[in-house]
């Protein structure tokens, strides 16, 4: 509001932004530029959705019936193996930081690129070579591991493309890893001048705090799979019983990734959603030095929980008291974030948009998938659950009701500044109903038979469990539809969506200073932060009222020029 | 301020350099959990079967063990050279010391290659066939191969770029003096070294204890 | 099973009624606390809609700081108490009593081989009586299988290489779904069957009408001769080696100053490690017998090697 003809300056249709600069395919395999990165990893990421979706798809219509007839044992197997490797690997982890931090965290902190844009390139090939032998690996067959590919199952006794697929995750786990360095130094080198650390959207936070993860747990995870590659190939005895090896040995090293990487696909999730929760209740932050610290505090004892994956693998019950304690520990700094995302809304000028849809369904999704994580830790009740579908119901309602809403959250908020139109924002707010909907239907019954006894990983089942399954696939019907709705009336908007105003919902953060969409350069002179985050009020005073065409950060964190 | 080694997105050559280095240091400390967790391993099995991997350890090649460990060492004398010397713009100096680097990291890895041989023709590859008899003491060897040959596999990317800078540096086809590149090869250098400084009695000293 | 209630499964193990009331006390808490987050966010929602009439004014001064610390302390204090709840109720119940009755399974892909304690076999069925502790000893003898009860709310994994045990004591009587809940390959859906709790008298019945299994104590002394341990071990002999008569249960002093409880594990270890733990006073001469003892031969050289201790010796 300080400068409206600087506003209206930046309104008008400019023929540099990032998506004309250079219109050839070759022009966008050889970009370096961190916003069309973040476009080609929405490519690779939304096929890949598809791919673990339609696999998602059959496992439910094939559980309609305890009987199972539509695949055999090895067929199902493969399936539920092929569908946990792609969500995790191939959507999940990469999902927010490839995409939206890619396109974001250079724009927020007020840099025009990452640090290594080449990199970062090399980065989404080394992803797009990962991608292609997963295919091949689907392609020849599949594999009928498990996601978690355990020993001696996966070295020793498994009749299924298992090499393929570790190369798979191998090769997409370093391109994270490179994503990750970039992201760490791209925060330290290259934040405007006076935008201090603590006064960093809180996105940026959660990218930070992810990359660090990423960085000390991805290459854990690599080694074990070399190695069950080292025992698949060349026979060398690694985990092996028969000399001596131990298999529980594997899963402490793949827990002590797998772990930290439910972090890695959550934390970005959080930092969308206080950008999305503050910004349409037009009000700071609450708390925000607590949620930094909460980041911070998450990434760290996150890595020191893994064994909560073994309570019943044959463990010291000393050590098993310890993992539980811990997993303890480590729910209050999620319960403090929910608490501050709530009182966030307090004296508020709630707008109720598709991004905050989505980020109150976060909040009440991640909220039961939070609690359900207690449950886990109690070891009595973890020695019963584990391996049932209780346990898949939690980490779906943190994984999918969490990081996937989110995920859409961002889409719709960010759409305008990526694309230069808006979403129509009727369509877009029924498919984020349906989701919060179909998301319960589909999954909040396999809470129930996980506890009565369903076993995880088996398509032929006892009779008694046949009610939930049924009520479950036709939730994951619902469901399918919310995710199908997006693609369909985003792609329109794309030709006959309202052109975006440089700053349509009002936000206070750097990227809404710059043009929709931005040009090459991001900004046209390197801007100055002289505000924290979130400013979207006086402090202690409450927002005013706006006409919701005519909203106005109160402060924006960068000046122009 | 602008120098031919400035690129984008960096305003300033310094701020760049540290970046880089930054950028290595990260990587090395992923670099560290990777080596780490075979360590790890190694460390577990060797606690419980103590006698067995000692008995192992005692079959691997002393002599060329240690050979390979002075030829790293000197290796990492070299690289040192050479990064001291592009900081003084001392062109033929930087050349050669690259050179002699490659060199010698070539030498480790065909010595390393003799001495697979060698486990070879012993029958020190785990399987049926295998020399000893207890079947953990294959435990040691499963480690053995993967550890060795996974360092291989880092000195021989380690090798490949250090021909590359100092081809480019011969053809005058950087900025050298400037740009962050140097050092950060040479963190990564020493790394590939420490690590090896690691192997080297966990694979060949320990069986030989008094 | 069939005729399993569809909305309920009730306990029917002692640890199974423990393991509900934490789950119902952890039911009631993530209840009251969904229910708060949902009434604020609904409350604040509707009230603080943009454009309502709602008073706004300043925030209060404390509203920031002390609301932090608050429900940080408050959520940390009752997430100590859910821990300490569960930690007590799983330490309750991890010793088995000594009195328990002993089943051996051997799981491979993909069944549950079962051993009564006199030697009678089964294979996917369990055989128990009721109100009577069970303890199981288990090995795999191929990939991670694991043995779940849902009833019994009791799951252990099934390793191999290693023996797992674990503890149960039916307070009901009837059958039960047993399943394998560790992922192990093509047919893991189908890897299962049942646990058949009998009353105490029905359980004698149905033991006595057993054909006559091999009892494996006395398996186990035919492979301890067969298998040349009886040349060390066994009486007066010209290698120094320890007798093992007597000496199952006893806690011996080791050579590095240590002492341990001879059990299962311990001579499990010793038949394939024998240099870790080595008795004080013997020197470290006995081979290993890794890859030559099957799983199966364990479990039935540890069967004689306790048979010794009570003097029913069977082998020689």
């Amino acid at each position: 509001m300080t400068d409206m003809t600087a506003e209206s300056g930046l309104t008008a249709p400019r023929s540099d932004t990032y998506l004309n600069h250079g219109s050839t395919l070759w022009s966008w395999l050889t970009t370096t530029d961190h916003k069309r990165i973040a476009l080609l990893y929405f490519g690779s990421i939304t096929l890949f959705f598809f791919i673990g979706g339609a696999a998602a798809t059959m496992i439910r219509l094939e559980l309609i019936s305890p009987n199972g007839a539509l695949f055999t044992n090895d067929g199902y197997n493969r399936l539920f193996t092929l569908h946990g490797v792609i969500m995790v690997w191939f959507f999940l982890v990469p999902s927010i930081p490839t995409t939206f931090g890619n396109f974001l965290l250079p724009l927020m902190i007020g840099a025009s690129d990452v640090a290594f844009p080449r990199l970062n390139l090399f980065s989404w090939y080394l992803n797009t070579v990962g991608g292609l032998l997963v295919v091949a690996c689907l392609v020849l067959g599949g594999v009928d591991t498990g996601w978690t590919f355990y020993t001696p199952f996966s070295s020793m006794f498994s009749n299924s493309y298992v090499f393929l697929a570790v190369a798979a995750v191998f090769v997409v786990g370093f391109s994270t890893i490179a994503t990750g360095v970039n992201f760490i130094v791209t925060v330290h080198a290259l934040r405007a001048p006076g935008m201090t650390w603590f006064r960093l959207p809180l996105f940026v936070w959660t990218q930070y705090a992810t990359a660090i993860v990423i960085i000390l747990a991805t290459p854990v995870l690599a080694i074990s799979l070399a190695l069950i590659a080292a025992e698949r190939l060349f026979g060398l005895p690694i985990f092996d019983p028969q000399h001596g090896g131990d298999p529980v040995l594997f899963q402490h090293l793949f827990w002590f990734y797998s772990h930290p990487a439910v972090y890695i696909m959550i934390l970005p999730a959080f930092g969308v959603v206080s950008e999305l929760i503050a910004c349409f209740s037009r009000r700071q932050v609450f708390g925000y030095t607590a949620m930094v610290w909460a980041i911070l505090g998450i990434s760290v004892i996150g890595f020191f929980v893994w064994g909560h994956h073994m309570f019943v693998a044959g463990m010291s019950p000393f050590a098993a008291l310890v993992f539980s304690f811990l997993s303890f520990i480590v729910a209050v700094p999620s319960a403090i974030k929910v608490f501050n995302w709530t009182f966030t809304l307090y004296r508020g000028q709630i707008y109720f948009e598709a991004p905050m849809l989505y980020a109150l369904g976060f909040i009440g999704l991640f909220t039961i998938g939070g609690l359900t994580g207690l449950f886990t830790a109690s070891l009595p009740i973890d020695v019963h659950v584990t391996d049932s579908y209780f346990v898949v119901a939690h980490f779906h309602y943190v994984m999918v009701g969490g990081s996937v809403s989110a995920f859409f959250g961002a889409l719709h908020f960010w759409w305008p500044k990526i694309s230069g139109r808006m979403a129509p924002d009727g369509w877009a707010r029924f498919a984020a109903i349906l989701m919060f909907f179909g998301f319960n239907f589909t999954f909040f019954p396999q809470f129930v038979m996980g506890y009565l006894g369903m076993n995880r990983r088996y398509h032929h089942y006892a009779p008694e469990f046949q009610i939930y399954h049924v009520a479950s696939s036709m939730g994951a019907v619902i469901l399918a539809a919310a995710y199908l709705l997006p693609m369909g009336y985003l792609t329109w908007s794309l030709f006959r969506g309202q052109k975006a105003r440089a700053n349509p919902w009002g936000a206070t953060g750097l990227e809404w200073q710059t043009s929709s969409p931005p040009p090459k350069h991001n900004f046209d002179q390197r801007p100055v932060v002289t505000e924290r985050a979130y400013v979207y009020h006086p402090d202690q005073e409450s927002p005013r009222h706006e006409e919701p065409n005519a909203r106005e950060p109160h402060n924006p964190q960068g000046q122009r020029g | 301020m602008s120098s031919p080694a400035l690129h984008e997105p960096f305003e300033a050559i310094d701020r760049q350099r540290l970046s880089a280095a930054l950028g290595m240091w990260v990587f090395l400390a992923s670099e560290i959990l990777f080596f780490g967790s075979l360590f790890l391993g190694f460390t577990v099995y060797r606690s419980l079967h103590p006698q067995a991997i000692l008995e192992a350890g005692r079959e691997t090649n002393v002599v060329f063990g240690s050979v390979n460990t002075a030829i790293l060492l000197i290796s990492s004398v070299t690289m040192a050279v050479a990064d001291k010397a592009a900081e003084r713009g001392l062109r033929r100096m930087v050349v050669g010391c690259l050179a002699a680097t490659a060199a010698l990291g070539l030498a480790f890895l065909v010595l390393k290659g003799l001495e697979y041989r060698e486990d070879i023709h012993e029958h020190l590859v785990p399987g049926p066939d295998f020399k000893l008899k207890t079947p953990a003491a294959q435990l040691f060897f499963g480690f053995y191969w993967s550890m060795t040959a996974i360092h291989a596999v880092h000195l021989t990317i380690g090798i490949a770029a250090v021909c590359l800078f100092a081809w480019r540096v011969s053809r005058r086809a950087f900025d050298f003096t400037a740009s962050a590149a140097l050092p950060s090869l040479g963190l990564y250098w020493h790394l590939v070294d420490i690590i090896w400084i690691f192997l080297y009695p966990l694979l060949y000293l320990g069986g030989r204890a008094p | 099973m069939s005729g399993s209630p569809i909305f309920w499964l009730p306990a029917a193990s002692t640890e199974g009624a423990r393991t509900d009331h934490l789950f119902f006390l952890l039911c009631g808490i993530s209840t009251l606390i969904v229910l708060l987050v949902l009434t604020l966010i609904v409350t604040f929602a509707i009230r603080y809609r943009h454009g309502s009439a709602a008073p706004r004014g300043r925030l209060p001064e404390f509203f920031r700081s002390e609301f932090e610390i608050g429900w940080t302390a408050a959520t940390a204090f009752l997430f100590l108490f859910i821990f300490w709840w569960a930690s007590a109720a799983q330490l309750a119940g991890y010793a088995p009593p000594p009195d328990a009755i002993e089943m051996h399974v051997t799981a491979k892909q993909w069944m549950f081989k079962t051993q009564q304690p006199n030697g009678a076999r089964e294979i996917n069925q369990l055989h128990m009586p009721v109100d009577t502790p069970v303890r199981l000893v288990m090995t795999s003898q191929d990939v991670i299988h694991s043995f779940w009860v849902p009833a019994f709310r009791f799951k252990r994994d099934i390793l191999p290489g290693r023996v797992t045990q674990g503890w149960f004591q039916a307070t009901r009587t009837g059958t039960f779904h047993l399943f394998c809940a560790e992922y192990c390959g093509t047919d893991h859906s189908e890897m299962g069957g049942e646990v058949i709790v009998m009353p105490k008298a029905d359980y004698a019945a149905w033991t006595a009408a057993q054909p006559e299994g091999d009892d494996l104590g006395k398996a186990g002394g035919k492979l301890f001769v067969k298998m040349g341990c009886a040349g060390c071990h066994a009486g007066s002999n010209a290698v120094h080696a320890p007798n093992l008569a007597g000496l199952w249960g006893r806690t011996i002093p080791l050579a590095d100053g240590s002492s341990v409880e001879v059990d299962e594990r311990y001579v499990r270890d010793s038949i394939l490690q024998p240099r870790r733990e080595i008795a004080a006073g013997y020197e470290p001469i006995m081979p290993s017998f890794q890859g030559v003892a099957s799983e199966a031969d364990l479990t039935r050289l540890v069967a004689y090697i306790r048979s010794l201790a009570t003097g029913e010796d069977a082998g020689q």
